[in-house]
């Protein structure tokens, strides 16, 4: 029962990552790449249509978690209260800036809401990753001071970063040399993501050229990968355990591998949008898979690392909640269908009224 | 931990005040919009279709914000009250996962639907999807209101050794007496936002001599639902609500009342009057013997337990607010019957619309229900207290046992300065749709 809801949840997550990820790349984009005025619009029409039913992604898996493991829910949202604030206001920027570009026609008005746009993308696309890589690491849980612990078991509060901002075993900070790098790989695919969206959505004339930067990107992609892989050594005793001993799990970074190469062979934008979904959906997959059943490994020796066994529910609570869950996300992927097939097209062709 | 509780509560009040103001506006309205685009595909009059248009441009402004004041509101349940998720997880999990998966699913999904796909599905099924975000919306708005009711009067639980409240009769969670109630009156009290709302946009076109047309439809269609829903929110909703705090928050009851004692032979009714905490009386009474009793239970000289009668421990700890709160519900609940009732009728008598100074009351009246539906937001929330779980869990132990006080200060802060950004922009935003007013066919 355990497993299911983890999975489930994965998957719902996953969801939002593909789906609002391409809003966040989309703002990528947008922040570096687009310079006319007719350009600026499409694109950002191109995410603003449809961020918040791709938002809704989030709640569910939020309310899910809190459902079927509250205590790795209160304990990761109080541990990592600053940075998660920070998220909120980051995203609330970005929703506003999709929504009010458009509403006056004033050049000074359209850059101030474009650049919220885009940064706030950048840094939520930043922090994400870095979730990822802190979720990978590590945290000191139970506030272990000279090997006692400070607080119940598995509450715990980070700072953002430690002196030496660097993932030492048993004090690391939110952002470190190793987190960051997860945020950079995070911030490249989904801007790959993002200009691949763009692509497949509009007749933008910057798309030839978009081109070209979705090659160097995944170049970077790659090199960035293979770095992370080595220093993961770093802060793993043994990197490759979890995938040595469940030999089924290699199918994850398989998928990933999957998805790279598809960024590189295939030809057409649908093709190449559905591989960079399949590297958002091996990357997350692979980290959550290389420390499975944990899902957030104690840097000390004092405190377990939490688990999905030992921060789940009753039986009886996840199992009813499976009865509501199976017709709750068929209901979801009908209604997403729907509108997927309403929209279907290119965003400049249509009349949208919005 | 005193000044940890202050601050995780003030944050909490403040950012749920704050999205609470578009929700009711949106459930309300949502109503509303389904009645014009059914009454365009019953008569044909180009009007009611436009009217429906117009005002899901509003609705969707309101939308947004819903869902950006939202999400904070999830968040917090974990940042700031990490105990209480801890411990209730199992249970108000269900519901706040429910109510994330069937309703905003819908709402959203449809929305966006219902904006664009005018053309491309079609009168019926654009009707259809004007009555599905209809539906996600009040789904959305049972939802939470299940899980409130369970905070208010738990039900199908059981505690473990290590004090985690979990669910043993799922069933339970939706025949929770406190419920239905609960959920009635909150949706009435919106429709009344709502209809004020439409009735005020409609008053000021028709006082400024502009889409007059248009001024009439929104006038009538605002007092319509506006005179309807404001009677449903007193009786039978308010009463039914009422009758269940008597039963089962007694303590809560006494201090909305203002009754510091029991007194035998009946309880009178405190139209105004202010709580004095020292001398434990009212200053200033105006009271009418033995309504009160007779309301609550039908019987003019039914006791009514007063303040005095309960440990200190188990009242409200801010007596005066919860009191305020209750009767600027109460007495602005009053006002819109009255309001209403007098616009109702020189609209039969076909004189309202020349006449000025109702207008003009109309016009301006637009802020209080939403003063009236916090306040009564208010009262629910201050009278549970000093418990976050009715009887069970007190709120001190409910917050964040890691999250120091300087940290939820500077949050809330923060929260401060840009929900008052977005306020300002927001205002922006329904002033130039309100002035752009309806247009007639497309674009």
């Amino acid at each position: 029962m355990e497993i299911f809801w983890y999975i489930i949840i994965a998957i719902v997550l996953t969801v939002f990552f593909i789906l609002d990820g391409y809003d966040f790349g989309t703002g990528i984009i947008h922040l570096f790449m687009a310079k006319e005025e007719k350009d600026k619009a499409v694109i950002a029409k191109a995410a603003g249509l449809f961020w918040d039913s791709n938002e809704v992604w989030l709640v569910a898996g939020g309310g899910l978690l809190f459902m079927a493991f509250p205590t790795f829910y209160a304990s990761v949202f109080s541990g990592f209260y600053l940075p998660l604030i920070l998220v909120l206001w980051l995203m609330i920027f970005r929703a506003i800036g999709l929504e009010l570009r458009g509403q006056f026609d004033y050049p000074m008005w359209k850059s101030i809401w474009d650049k919220s746009f885009g940064v706030s993308s950048l840094l939520l696309a930043l922090f994400f990753g870095i979730a990822l890589g802190n979720v990978v690491r590590g945290v000191n849980l139970g506030g272990v001071e000279n090997d006692i612990s400070a607080y119940e078991a598995h509450y715990f509060f980070l700072p953002l970063w430690n002196a030496h901002f660097s993932p030492e075993r048993t004090h690391p900070g939110v952002i470190d040399w190793f987190t960051v790098i997860i945020g950079v790989i995070a911030v490249v695919t989904l801007a790959i993501h993002g200009a691949n969206w763009i692509r497949l959505k509009t007749n933008s004339s910057i798309n030839e050229k978009l081109k070209t930067v979705i090659f160097r990107l995944s170049l970077v992609l790659v090199a960035l990968t293979i770095f992370s892989l080595i220093v993961w050594h770093v802060i793993h005793p043994q990197p490759f355990g979890n995938f040595a001993d469940k030999p089924l799990l290699i199918v994850f970074p398989l998928i990933y591998l999957a998805g790279i190469a598809g960024l590189f062979f295939t030809k057409s934008d649908r093709m190449k949008f559905g591989s960079s979904s399949l590297v958002i959906v091996g990357g997350i997959t692979s980290s959550l898979a290389s420390i499975f059943p944990m899902i957030l490994p104690s840097t000390n020796d004092v405190n377990e690392s939490l688990t999905i066994y030992n921060t789940s529910t009753t039986e009886y609570g996840m199992s009813v909640a499976v009865n509501w869950i199976i017709v709750g996300v068929l209901l979801g992927a009908v209604y997403m269908f729907i509108q997927k097939r309403l929209t279907a097209g290119k965003i400049d062709d249509m009349d949208y009224g919005h | 931990m005193e000044d940890m509780i202050f601050y995780d509560r003030l944050q909490f009040a403040f950012t749920i005040t704050f999205h609470y103001l578009f929700p009711q506006l949106t459930m309300g309205l949502s109503l509303i919009i389904v009645y014009f685009k059914w009454q365009y595909l019953r008569t044909k009059t180009e009007t009611y279709n436009d009217a429906a248009k117009f005002f899901m441009k509003i609705f969707a402004i309101n939308f947004t914000m819903g869902v950006i004041t939202g999400i904070p509101m999830e968040f917090q349940f974990g940042t700031n009250w990490a105990k209480f998720s801890e411990l209730t997880g199992n249970i108000i999990g269900q519901t706040l996962a429910m109510e994330g998966t069937f309703s905003f699913f819908l709402e959203s999904s449809f929305l966006a639907l219902f904006i664009f796909g005018e053309k491309l599905m079609g009168q019926k099924l654009h009707l259809l999807t004007g009555f599905l975000v209809f539906l996600g919306s009040w789904a959305s708005g049972y939802f939470i209101l299940a899980t409130n009711a369970w905070m208010q009067h738990p039900v199908g639980y059981e505690i473990l050794a290590n004090g985690q409240f979990v669910l043993t009769h799922f069933t339970a969670l939706f025949s929770n007496p406190w419920l239905l109630p609960a959920f009635l009156h909150n949706q009435m009290a919106s429709v009344v936002t709502s209809s004020f709302v439409v009735a005020s946009i409609g008053a000021f076109y028709l006082l400024s001599q502009k889409n007059e047309e248009y001024g009439k439809l929104f006038l009538k269609t605002g007092i319509l639902f506006g005179l309807v829903s404001s009677l449903l929110v007193a009786f039978p909703t308010g009463d039914w609500n009422a009758k269940n705090v008597v039963k089962y928050q007694p303590a809560a009851f006494a201090a909305m009342e203002g009754i510091f004692h029991t007194e035998d032979g009946g309880a009178e009714i405190v139209l105004i009057g202010q709580p004095n905490m020292v001398e434990k009386k009212l200053d200033n009474k105006i009271a009418v013997p033995n309504i009160l009793s007779f309301l609550t239970y039908q019987e003019w000289d039914k006791q009514v337990k007063g303040m005095e009668e309960f440990d200190k421990s188990e009242l409200p700890q801010n007596i005066p607010a919860l009191y305020y709160s209750y009767h600027m519900m109460v007495g602005l609940g009053t006002i819109f019957i009255g309001v209403m009732a007098l616009a109702a009728f020189l609209l039969w008598r076909k004189k309202l619309y020349s006449f000025a100074p109702l207008l003009w009351v109309i016009m301006f009246l637009f802020p209080f229900p939403y003063i009236a539906n916090i306040t009564g937001w208010y009262v629910a929330e201050l009278g549970r207290q000093p418990y976050l779980v009715y009887g069970l869990l007190r709120t001190i132990d409910g917050i964040s046992p890691t999250v120091s006080s300087g940290n939820t200060l500077f949050t809330l802060l923060g929260f401060v300065g840009l929900y008052l950004l977005l306020g300002l922009l927001f205002l922006l935003l329904v002033g130039k749709a309100i002035y752009a007013g309806p247009k007639p066919q497309t674009h």
